[in-house]
């Protein structure tokens, strides 16, 4: 591969003074960024930093609000919907976008199928995939249909494919998020032939390891600004998360209340199994605010259905009060005393073609009963009552719910889930995708239900939260519980050296 | 400024509201007006109670049905599933005759095996949805297939007959009348009007329209989701029963041919009412509106001389797919 710097070779595709804003709220401030022929430049930052924005802005699925894209020397306008394909820009989606009963070879040339009068040629299609494969290195039937590949083949044919359209430029977001360490070595001899043959590979990955033994050059974004552009072999772990890291903790929070040094422990949990997460043992106690952080994909939601009871499947011993409890549904675990708050408020937590009261209610609906039938005017007393408590925004009572911004949905959410009285909550993502006014409200509501002697569990992928909010945080990696940080010991960086893996291997 | 708009905007919606709620009626009070010009005596106490008689079989079925389909589920085996009860109901009543006679003792033993037969029936098609965890257009198809298949092997391809003196005891329970209204009329209204009950005014039915709306959201929500749908399957297979009741002292007779298309009719009524075909909200009086609205335009068509009568169920038919779209062009509008 070719050094990097003062070489004389020109970037294949370059970024200018990018910046990019969604609506009213910019996410990326003027990033300059290129990459060069045969080179692999790796970009890192925290959720949300702007790394999947950049990519798509460089893949022509988002357009840049200012600032320009250069492509083989020439400023170009790309062209959307992975029509940029048809240049040699080709993304590879994190979850991959493969039709999942195809054949091998028809994934391969999908939408550019060897046809003559309509009729394709099969064998010719045939032939040209099994090179193609044999080029890569791999042993994938191109008969084989696509659902019976693992993850990491899919992910060859994806490769596959993308070279079939002469890829110049290849964008891959997290590929090896999902893979085991053999398939990454073999993406990686992958990575490596195509920047042999000049394709430019620009990578997306949480993994610091990965990245400073594949990458060439690494560029840091924070906040939507960039951090800095380095050589990969003059970082080392310590300083990519300090890079990554390093703000300020703003007064977004309220001031920490720790729990009693002998609050009871209302929640234990040990050895916990089950699908995707391994040996989960740890204990809340009355009060606290457990942080679970670590990330996506990490295994703390399926924690947090394990315990309630949404998981098949669970082994392992959950003590409720000092009594020995198992769930095996989510009415279980609600009698229990324990509420589960999901981060999917559209999909799992709300009914957005309905009313605000019937939402409210969904879970208690027991409780407003007159005989056998529902009492409306109790439900509508329920629903005043969260609206005022939890100042839920509403134009009238008859809108949707999925008319509500995401912000008041999050607060009808809570509402719903308070409505049970529980004393265990477990909240997960309770402030994703909603504006930072109301991050704040719901902020001091969790602390204000903490110190009333309710005792949280928070999950969140966004770290200054976990911080800002936790009396003592659980990191998640890989389905196990890799660190506990309590007092001085919560903060970014550690935190984000124990979801990396670089704990104890790089101690500063 | 901010009270103007405020007081503006529910306005217009409760308007638009009122509409797409009063759809049902004004098809129904359109084609008693069209009725009427085809002929004077539509609109007297004798047609209209005969109207609403004949559709009381359909009527309880599609009541079951907006149970089904406001779940999110769909029951494609009901009018087999009712010849199937009919011809069962029959052979259990000429069996018990020559030993409990032809009394109501035996009538009765008719009707309580037809609601139980429907009732395992439903069950049987809820089982396979919820616990086999297969579609329900498949399972109800595959039953609607089986059922078929049995009432003509119990028929053996002909037609069974009621026991004479046993339709006799059994048919004032189609042709009685209590306070000069038919006995059909009072057993659909008073299903009818407990199934709005049911299902506007119970968790039952709020669970229903959950399940109906977001599966996974009833789940999360602590909503006993299987046993939820397998009750109403339950409760169609039930109300089936409840028709082929009805359904046999007025024919006495079941064979292959018996309540063919029902499903076609039941479902139809049920969308015309305005219960939505994915799930999530379902309306009992819709649904009945939707029955009478479907046994005018047949009647209708047998009053006239310019579209022939055998095309009744294309009408149905195109209603159907017609609702539907309707349907999905009102959501795509919001």
């Amino acid at each position: 591969m070719s050094g990097t710097e003062g070489a004389p070779v020109a970037p294949i595709l370059a970024a200018n003074r990018i910046s990019k804003s969604f609506g009213e709220i910019p996410v990326l401030f003027s990033i300059d960024f290129d990459v060069l022929p045969g080179e692999v430049h790796a970009i890192i930052g925290e959720n949300g930093a702007g790394k999947s924005t950049l990519m798509k802005i460089l893949s022509g699925f988002e357009q840049p609000t200012s600032g320009t894209i250069t492509y083989d020397g020439k400023t170009v306008t790309l062209p959307p919907y992975g029509e940029a394909e048809a240049m040699g820009i080709v993304l590879i989606h994190q979850e991959l976008n493969l039709a999942e009963h195809l054949k091998v070879v028809d994934s391969i040339f999908l939408g550019r199928e060897i046809a003559r009068a309509g009729i394709m040629n099969k064998r010719l299609m045939l032939e040209k995939a099994k090179a193609l494969l044999n080029t890569l290195h791999v042993g994938i039937d191109p008969n084989a249909r696509i659902d019976t590949l693992t993850v990491a083949d899919k992910q060859m044919v994806e490769i596959a494919k993308a070279i079939s359209r002469d890829a110049r430029v290849l964008i891959m977001d997290e590929p090896t998020a999902v893979l085991s360490l053999a398939e990454t070595q073999t993406l990686f001899e992958q990575i490596r032939r195509l920047t042999a043959r000049g394709v430019a590979i620009i990578f997306i990955s949480h993994k610091l390891d990965e990245v400073m033994h594949l990458a060439n050059r690494v560029t840091v974004l924070r906040d939507g600004q960039l951090i800095a552009t380095v050589d990969a072999s003059a970082l080392t772990p310590d300083t990519a998360a300090q890079m990554m890291v390093g703000r300020e903790l703003s007064n977004l929070y309220p001031p920490k209340h720790e729990p009693d040094v002998d609050a009871p422990v209302v929640l234990s949990v040990r050895h916990l199994e089950a699908r995707g997460i391994h040996d989960i043992s740890f204990d809340l106690r009355q009060g606290e605010i457990l942080g679970f952080a670590g990330l996506v994909g990490s295994g703390r939601t399926a924690v947090a259905e394990a315990i309630v009871g949404l998981t098949q499947g669970v082994a392992g011993e959950l003590v409720v009060n000092g009594r020995p409890v198992h769930f095996g549904n989510v009415a279980q675990s609600l009698a229990g005393g324990l509420a589960y708050l999901t981060k999917d408020r559209k999909g799992k937590g709300l009914l957005v073609n309905m009313g605000l009261r019937p939402n409210l209610t969904l879970l208690t609906l027991n409780r407003h009963l007159r005989g056998v039938f529902v009492d409306t005017a109790s439900e509508s007393r329920a629903l005043e009552r969260a609206v005022r408590r939890f100042d839920i925004r509403a134009r009238d009572a008859s809108v949707r719910v999925g008319q509500l911004s995401g912000g008041n949905q999050q607060k009808l959410m809570l509402g719903k889930t308070m409505e049970s009285e529980p004393e265990i909550i477990i909240m997960d993502e309770p402030t994703r995708g909603i504006d930072v006014g109301t991050k704040q409200q719901i902020y001091h509501i969790i602390a204000a239900l903490a110190a009333e002697g309710k005792s949280i569990i928070l999950i969140s992928s966004e770290l200054q939260e976990v911080i800002g909010l936790s009396h003592r945080v659980m990191v998640m990696r890989f389905g196990r519980i890799v660190g506990e940080l309590e007092g001085a010991a919560i903060n970014e960086e550690q935190i984000v050296r124990h979801q990396m893996g670089i704990e104890g291997k790089a101690a500063a | 400024m901010t009270t103007t708009a405020g007081e503006a905007a529910p306005q217009i919606r409760r308007q638009r509201l009122r509409l797409g709620a009063l759809g049902p009626i004004i098809a129904l009070v359109l084609l008693m007006v069209l009725g009427t010009l085809l002929n004077g005596n539509f609109l007297s106490f004798g047609n209209l109670a005969n109207i609403v008689a004949r559709s009381s079989f359909i009527g309880l079925i599609a009541i079951g049905a907006t149970f089904v389909i406001t779940s999110g589920g769909l029951d494609l085996s009901v009018g087999s599933m009712a010849a199937f009860i009919a011809g069962m109901m029959i052979i259990i009543i000429n069996g018990a005759v020559p030993g409990l006679g032809a009394g109501w003792s035996v009538v009765a033993l008719g009707i309580l095996a037809g609601l139980a037969i429907g009732a395992l029936g439903g069950a049987a098609n809820g089982l396979l949805v919820t616990i086999g965890r297969i579609e329900p257009f498949i399972v109800t198809l595959g039953s609607l297939g089986i059922f078929r298949a049995l009432i003509t092997f119990l028929a053996n391809g002909g037609t069974l007959n009621l026991n004479m003196a046993a339709n006799e005891t059994y048919s004032p329970l189609y042709s009685g009348k209590i306070f000069d209204i038919p006995v059909p009329i009072i057993i659909f209204a008073v299903v009818a009007i407990v199934a709005e009950i049911v299902l506007r005014r119970t968790t039952f039915g709020r669970h229903i329209a959950a399940i109906g709306s977001n599966e996974q959201v009833a789940r999360y929500s602590a909503i006993k989701v299987d046993l939820v749908r397998l009750m109403t399957y339950v409760l169609q297979g039930l109300l089936v029963g409840a028709a082929a009741v009805l359904y046999v002292p007025k024919f006495g007779s079941a064979n292959s041919s018996t309540a063919v298309l029902w499903e076609l009719q039941a479902i139809a009524a049920v969308i015309i009412g305005g219960t939505t075909l994915r799930g999530g909200f379902g309306r009992i009086w819709g649904t009945v509106i939707g029955v009478i609205i479907l046994e005018l335009i047949g009647n209708i068509l047998n009053l006239q001389s310019l579209i022939s009568p055998y095309l009744n169920q294309a009408f149905q038919g195109a209603i159907i797919i017609i609702a539907v779209l309707l349907q999905r062009s009102r959501r795509t509008a919001n």
